[in-house]
């Protein structure tokens, strides 16, 4: 049987982010996820933004982790070589009702402790934003707001982990927990029975699932769909910064930013919904943040769109994040809310979790040989066209172009597929490089990929997936 | 680095950069050199096994292999070179080109001219916005066809085509021959994409249905496609509700239109038409760096390779020509104006030397029409006036006249295509 002393369930952000925290000490730590790879649900359908938490609800474990993460990407990105850039938000006042809310919106930054939001005159938005609605009144500037690359911030996070001794179990769901006494001993899954001395539940949308099976129904979650265009980089209609509406009591809106490799991102809806798998985008939905995002960039242009998707946050009944330890679950520490700046707030919250453990009685000592940094794969296309000709010189497969639109080559994609955590499917491959998030959406590489999957992992083709079991792409050969 | 010269050098090695270097070798150049991603050349004619090319051209029905294989040969023979499995990354505006292989690396390739012959891509599910999930199993034709054709896979057995061009229909006709179902044959407009030869001989000789003004609205399926629904269309091409309907299948291609790949030409400087996306070009297939020429789909999507081959040597001859400094002088622009029901035209304009030149433009109509006269006039003068008993935005048509027939108080040409009454 499988044994650990830490059990994190969800390889999400949250999950991946505990586990690299807890990688600097000495236990043995298993995350358990019931998808193929690495990356969560929510944490790769987002906006991608790092937030500074402006906005947050002051006093509330959200805002302290949000505002507290913020600083930490600089050089978090640096170590783990996440693309990630601090372009700043803005948030116009369109109308003069807007223009009135002002002031509030700064003086709630300013209770989250975010001092650094400034107000901004109509001429100056323009000159920042010349996309804007002229119509502007003034606004505020909010200049750490960031982006990042979602996939690969969760992926870095799971690798260095990975190579600090964490172990992955994919494709593994947790089915049940065994409660003995006041104290969980361990988790049924897919894979066969884990005993953990600690259990933590990230499972996302499902935390109300894993919660239930640890004997706490204290709260539910239900799903809450955000939709997204996403434009060509050559985009008629561009912005430089995150450009946010003023929220109203109901939500945060929609907003229009850049995305960290220069595509336009527009989004996202806020619709509740009841069921946990409907992950569709939907007519009205899109249409939706035409009319919305309009009224703050009233040139986007969405026909030039080269996908659209949607993602659910996690919303909790009643609201609220927390982190929760239970005196008759000794061992179990419960995550729940993560809902709407989880990717930002990741990183503080796996501190939070690792110090959580040590109050309820965790003991471990730090590790004397944590590796602290994780290389990326070579990224052909940002490289000088000398580097790029050393690195064909060392492996030729680099000189082969697989990915057109993103200029992704072979030599990337052996890569990926053979890091120690794997890519295994056409999704895999994309999340980590690219490969097919370009115009044509994989209609040129994306049967290349498939081949070289099959090639690389000693498959037939047909059992090359797009994503999870079941996502077949090929249903067999020509006879 | 490795740095190669030479004088006309092609980027794509398909029908039309293989006629287009055939051509400028013809011509006289001495170095001609065709560069290809792929690790043969023939370009997108390589998955077209079936026949139905070469009628114009050759008078005779070819597949596409055999048509470029023809051209091929003749490359050889007269010691045309070419890099294969080679990348362009760049066309810088000096003509400069940077490339990409395994054998040699960062490649440099200088020029006197350049010909772009790079083809288009497919339209995708995004780029017409189908809302639903976003399971495996959704294909662009082009893409299937590849898979089939060239990777002996099949991508399903149940499938639904959305829309009507020609790709779609083919593979219509190819998948049930390898024992697929396809289900129907989904078409938003309320006529047909493509040719009609192609529907008799895709769609109507196997049963297959065809569904104008229908469309899909929505895919359903978490992992592989379960379903998509497909609904009438009202004379606004908005889905009618009520008639939506729900067909179980495993695949939905989708056949909805090419785009002219120009990456490699916006970051060039060259102007680009955005009716055609591609090169605004002369007769000369010259575009707006004289050192660079362009042709076939790059340019403009067609449906014929015949056509290809037909403007492709034009554009060899005359990058050869523009290599070796023999280019003609141009001595005045003529325009060229879209008239009644003509969506473009191209070349996109003329400019006149002093002989008196052959000249053709292809265009397309916007919407189908029968019994209609295609004119082309000059001021007073009518260079061309033809009647025709049907046009349809999916088949390409032409007007011809000859240079000297242009006023010389006129600086501009107009073609119409207008119903007889
Ligand atoms: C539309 C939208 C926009 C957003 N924008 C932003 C933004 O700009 N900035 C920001 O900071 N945040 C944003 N968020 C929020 C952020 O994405 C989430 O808060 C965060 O990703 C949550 O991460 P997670 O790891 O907790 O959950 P998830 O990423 O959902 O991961 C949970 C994991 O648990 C696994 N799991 C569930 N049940 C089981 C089980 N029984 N057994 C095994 N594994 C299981 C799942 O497979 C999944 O991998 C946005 C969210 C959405 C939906
Ligand atoms: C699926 C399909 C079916 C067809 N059926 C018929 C038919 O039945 N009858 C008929 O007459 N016509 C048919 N046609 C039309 C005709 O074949 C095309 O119009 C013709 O192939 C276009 O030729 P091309 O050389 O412009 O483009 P392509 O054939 O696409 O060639 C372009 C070449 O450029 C290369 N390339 C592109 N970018 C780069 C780069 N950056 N670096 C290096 N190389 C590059 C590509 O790899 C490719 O080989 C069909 C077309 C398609 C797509």
């Amino acid at each position: 049987m499988l044994k650990t002393d830490v059990l994190i369930i969800g390889a999400g952000a949250s999950g991946c982010a505990i586990a690299r925290e807890l990688s600097k000490y000495q236990l043995d730590v298993m995350v358990a996820d019931k998808n193929e790879d690495v990356g969560g649900d929510a944490s790769k359908s987002n906006s991608a933004i790092i937030h500074t938490g402006y906005d947050a609800s002051p006093g509330t474990l959200e805002s302290q982790l949000v505002v507290a993460a913020n600083p930490m990407y600089d050089k978090l990105s640096e170590d783990l070589e996440i693309p990630f850039e601090r372009v700043g938000a803005i948030l116009p006042a369109i109308t003069d009702e807007q223009f009135e809310k002002l002031p509030s919106i700064k003086e709630k930054a300013f209770k989250n402790r975010v001092y650094d939001v400034e107000y901004k005159t109509a001429e100056q938005l323009l000159k920042m934003e010349p996309n804007l609605n002229p119509e502007v009144k003034g606004g505020l500037y909010i200049p750490r707001e960031s982006i990042i690359d979602p996939f690969l911030l969760v992926v870095a996070l799971a690798e260095n982990a990975q190579e600090n001794g964490v172990s992955f179990l994919l494709s593994t769901k947790v089915t049940g927990l065994k409660i003995e006494g006041d104290r969980i001993a361990g988790a049924e899954t897919t894979a066969g029975p884990i005993e953990a001395k600690y259990v933590i539940n990230a499972a996302g949308l499902y935390c109300d699932e894993i919660a239930h099976m640890a004997g706490k129904d204290d709260y539910y979650v239900n799903p809450r769909k955000g939709q997204f265009y996403i434009l060509d980089k050559n985009t008629s209609c561009k912005v430089e910064h995150i450009v946010l509406p003023i929220p109203t009591k109901l939500t945060k809106g929609k907003l229009m930013c850049p995305t960290i490799h220069g595509n336009m991102l527009v989004g996202p809806t806020a619709e509740d919904l009841t069921d946990k798998v409907d992950k569709s985008t939907t007519r009205e939905g899109l249409d939706s943040i035409e009319t919305d995002v309009r009224k703050l960039i009233p040139k986007v242009n969405l026909r030039d769109s080269i996908t659209q998707y949607c993602g659910l946050r996690p919303n909790r009944n009643p609201e609220g994040l927390h982190v929760d330890t239970y005196d008759d679950v000794k061992n179990y520490v419960n995550l729940s809310g993560i809902r709407s700046t989880g990717l930002t707030g990741s990183v503080a919250l796996g501190k939070y979790v690792a110090q959580t453990l040590i109050d309820i009685g965790m003991k471990a000592p730090f590790k004397t040989n944590f590796i602290e940094k994780r290389k990326n794969i070579p990224c052909f296309h940002k490289l000088s066209r000398n580097d790029q000709n050393l690195l064909i010189k060392q492996n030729p497969l680099y000189g082969k172009v697989i990915c057109r639109c993103e200029t992704i080559t072979e030599g990337e994609i052996v890569e990926a597929i053979h890091r120690p955590i794997p890519a295994r499917s056409v999704d895999a491959v994309k999340r980590r490089l690219r490969a097919g998030m370009g115009r044509c959406q994989g209609g040129f590489c994306g049967p290349r990929v498939i081949d070289i999957l099959a090639r690389e992992l000693n498959i037939p083709v047909t059992e090359v997936n797009k994503n999870n079991k079941g996502s077949y792409m090929i249903a067999g050969k020509v006879r | 680095m490795h740095n190669i010269q030479c004088d006309v050098a092609i980027i794509g090695g398909g029908p039309a950069g293989l006629a287009a270097a055939v051509s400028a070798k013809k011509q006289g150049a001495q170095k001609v050199l065709i560069i290809e991603r792929d690790t043969a050349l023939g370009g997108i004619l390589q998955q077209c096994i079936h026949p139905g090319f070469g009628l114009t051209y050759y008078n005779e029905e070819l597949t596409g292999p055999e048509y470029y294989g023809r051209f091929i040969k003749q490359a050889e023979s007269l010691g045309i070179e070419s890099l294969l499995d080679t990348m362009v990354l760049e066309v810088q505006p000096t003509g400069k080109i940077i490339c990409v292989n395994s054998k040699y690396g960062i490649t440099y390739v200088d020029a006197k001219s350049v010909v772009l012959a790079m083809g288009c891509r497919e339209r995708t599910r995004a780029n017409i916005q189908i809302p639903g999930t976003r399971p495996a199993g959704i294909y662009t034709a082009g893409a299937a066809q590849r898979l089939i054709n060239r990777q002996n896979e099949m991508v399903g057995r149940e499938i639904v085509i959305l829309g009507s061009g020609d790709i779609g229909m083919i593979m219509a006709r190819r998948l049930t021959l390898e024992g697929a179902h396809v289900v129907a044959v989904v078409e938003i407009m309320n006529y047909l994409a493509g040719l009609t030869r192609n529907r008799v001989q895709c769609l109507d000789d196997y049963d297959i249905p065809l569904l104008l003004s229908h469309t899909v609205t929505r895919i359903v399926g978490n992992e592989r496609v379960e379903g998509v629904y497909v609904a009438q269309v009202d004379e606004n091409k908005r889905p009618i509700g009520e008639t939506e309907e729900f067909y179980p299948c495993d695949t939905l291609l989708l056949s909805v239109g090419l785009i002219p790949e120009n990456e490699l030409s916006r970051a060039t400087d060259i102007e680009i038409s955005a009716v055609t996306n591609g090169p605004v070009v002369n007769q000369f297939m010259q575009t707006s760096n004289p050192a660079v020429f362009a042709c076939g789909n790059v340019v403009h999507v067609n449906d014929l390779v015949d056509n290809v081959t037909l403007e492709s040597e034009i554009a060899g001859r005359e990058a050869a020509r523009y290599a070796m400094g023999s280019f003609p002088q141009v001595k005045r622009r003529i325009s060229l104006e879209t008239g009644n029901n003509v969506r473009y035209l191209c070349p996109h304009l003329l400019d006149i030397a002093d002989m008196d030149e052959q000249i053709t433009l292809y265009f397309r109509v916007l919407a189908p029409e029968h019994n209609v006269t295609i004119t082309a006039k000059s001021g007073d003068a009518v260079l061309y006036k033809k009647k025709a008993v049907k046009v349809n935005p999916g088949e390409m048509e032409h007007v011809t006249f000859k240079t000297g027939e242009i006023p010389a108080s006129s600086d501009c040409v107009r073609v119409d295509v207008t119903k007889e009454v």
